[in-house]
């Protein structure tokens, strides 16, 4: 359904996206996942038409969406990040002039439809300066989905809203995603989790990985980690002396008196480490086992990648390196 | 052609829902209103001195400066709040040709100006009644051919201009300065002599002498026309450039 062959844009000398390859099958919901700045929005505007990559092809439904503009845009549905609405339009009114500038069939019964769809049919005489965030977003679902598109994009949609309104909004887009092909940018990591077939990690223009969220989940689990909680003084001399245990593959300090200590994967090291803290005159308050969370696969996968960056003397693009937490550095760490 | 006019009607009843477009429709009709019966009086207070009957100079004149006034107001939403608000994303997402865009916003401002323009028409039908034997019909229907043909370069250009900025504001004030200096721009050359392009370009050279005392002239038709052909065309492109930042 959407073909992406080394697609790549700048902006003048920096580069947004670097030769991007992916591709989403029909019905399928494909989550673009990555820090702000990673190059989701860009992409998706290529997708859409409203910008021209400066090089690679991307087809939709085996249109190029450079050469064949007009026939991608009938065949997708668009929600940018910021919802396009109009103030002054009533609800249904901005529905049917969307409807009929994408040529929709018996416009004002769709409109209806749509409405009813995202549960927005008592609000249709409102106007839309009146509504709420989430009703808006809801509004902007509905202009998307109004002419039946095969593709759906979808940047950030839950983004702002309230925990309820997230959840109906979620629900929303899960439904679409049985019929429509979805591809859906976030940064939340268990909403990709949650409603993704298959998730691309996307960092500094760059697919880190690409897989469903389960295995990405089993894939970089390499080994388990153990958070311990200590009291005592110079915590940095037992960090050492528990990275210098067999089977410890590192260990990092999270905040005060708190370590994460990265073990292989079959060894059962906490005895042990319990006892070096012990014997060390250290008071152990805490110990743990931790799992990874798909935020720690992508923190660390975010991480190398940048590590990887700076190794081969690359800067890495301007503001998007930077906007990583310390928690991304512990990663780097680790790796 | 369905495409443009999807947008030219949404454009134009827009003007009918927005208060600031009531407010430049009213201040334009007062101002003129004011105009008129301040003409009217004075040749009524004159007419034991100088019998003359004022002709429908006294409208059509007026009217023209305040077009160069209150079109940039008209049409300075036209790109620039659609940028601003997020929904030109809308718009060039939507299966329409830039150019069909373009269009589309241009006619919708075209027409109220138009509308605008003709609904003046009340004033010249005034002064038939109060003139003895009535006016001459033939520098009205010249005039406002003249009118709307500059309404519709105005409108395109500012369309244009519009499409540059992200800022309303900012949109209206260069299209005034655009304006003001297209009404004057032949001045300094009838000093200097020559240069000819300048005295072409000014659109009052195309106006005051022609359409409005009566002679239609294809050479200020084709002006009009091309200016706003221009404006159509300018505002394209710079939609299109847009694409690439």
């Amino acid at each position: 359904m959407i073909d992406v062959q080394n697609l790549t844009k700048t902006y003048g000398p920096r580069l947004a996206i670097d030769n991007l390859t992916f591709h989403a099958n029909k019905g399928e919901i494909l989550g673009f996942l990555g820090p702000n700045g990673a190059g989701k929005t860009t992409t998706m505007r290529i997708l859409t038409g409203y910008m021209p990559p400066t090089s690679g092809t991307a087809r939709i439904a085996g249109y190029d969406v450079v050469d064949d503009s007009l026939e991608v845009r009938k065949r997708v549905g668009y929600l940018p990040e910021t919802v396009p609405l109009y103030p002054d339009m009533t609800v249904l009114d901005y529905l049917i002039f969307m409807g009929k500038l994408r040529r929709t069939p018996n416009v004002v019964d769709r409109a209806w439809e749509v409405l009813e769809r995202v549960g927005m049919a008592e609000r249709a005489g409102s106007f839309i300066g009146s509504l709420s965030k989430g009703m808006r977003q809801r509004v902007g679902l509905a202009q998307a989905i109004i002419h039946k598109p095969e593709v759906l994009i979808l940047d950030e949609p839950t983004i702002g809203l309230d925990p309820t309104q997230v959840v109906e909004v979620r629900e929303l887009v899960k439904e679409i995603g049985k019929e429509h092909t979805v591809i859906l940018s976030t940064h939340i990591l268990a909403e990709a989790q949650q409603l993704c077939d298959r998730v691309l990690i996307i960092n500094q223009g760059k697919i880190v990985a690409e897989d469903t969220p389960q295995a990405l989940q089993l894939r970089l689990q390499g080994g388990r980690r153990i958070i311990v909680e200590v009291r005592g003084d110079k915590i940095d001399a037992l960090e050492k002396r528990l990275s210098g245990l067999p089977g410890v593959r590192g260990v990092g300090a999270l905040s005060q008196g708190r370590l994460e200590i990265l073990v292989e994967e079959n060894e059962e090291l906490r005895p042990l480490i319990a006892r070096t803290v012990l014997e060390n005159g250290y008071d152990l308050l805490e110990m743990r086992l931790a799992e990874m969370s798909l935020e720690d696969i992508f923190l660390q996968l975010v991480g190398e990648e940048s590590e990887a960056g700076q190794e081969q003397g690359k800067p890495p693009a301007e503001g998007e390196a930077q906007s990583n937490t310390p928690a991304d550095e512990e990663a780097s760490e680790e790796g | 052609m369905r495409n443009i006019w999807i947008i030219t009607k949404r454009e134009y009843a827009r003007y009918f829902t927005s208060p600031a477009a009531y407010l430049v429709a009213f201040l334009y009709l007062l101002v003129l209103g004011i105009i008129f019966y301040a003409n009217v009086a004075a040749s009524a207070m004159n007419a034991f001195m100088r019998p003359y009957a004022p002709g429908v100079d006294i409208i059509i004149n007026p009217i023209t400066t305040l077009l160069v006034f209150i079109t940039p107001a008209l049409t300075m939403h036209l790109l620039a709040a659609e940028q601003r608000n997020g929904t030109l994303e809308l718009l060039l997402t939507a299966p329409i040709r830039d150019w069909e865009l373009i269009i589309g916003k241009w006619l919708g401002s075209f027409l109220f100006v138009t509308t605008l323009t003709l609904i003046t028409l009340v004033y010249p039908i005034t002064l038939n009644f109060l003139v003895k034997p009535g006016i001459d019909w033939g520098p009205v229907i010249s005039g406002y051919l003249g009118l709307i043909l500059m309404g519709a370069a105005f409108t395109a250009l500012g369309t244009a201009i519009s499409a540059m900025f992200n800022n309303q504001i900012a949109a209206f004030v260069a299209s005034l300065a655009f304006f003001l200096l297209l009404w004057i721009i032949g001045f300094p050359a009838h000093g200097l002599g020559g240069s000819e392009i300048w005295q072409y370009l000014d659109f009052s050279n195309h106006f005051y002498d022609t359409l409005a005392v009566g002679i239609i002239d294809t050479r200020d038709i084709i002006y009009y026309l091309s200016v706003t052909a221009f404006g159509i065309f300018a505002g394209s492109i710079i939609v299109e450039t847009r694409r690439w930042r």
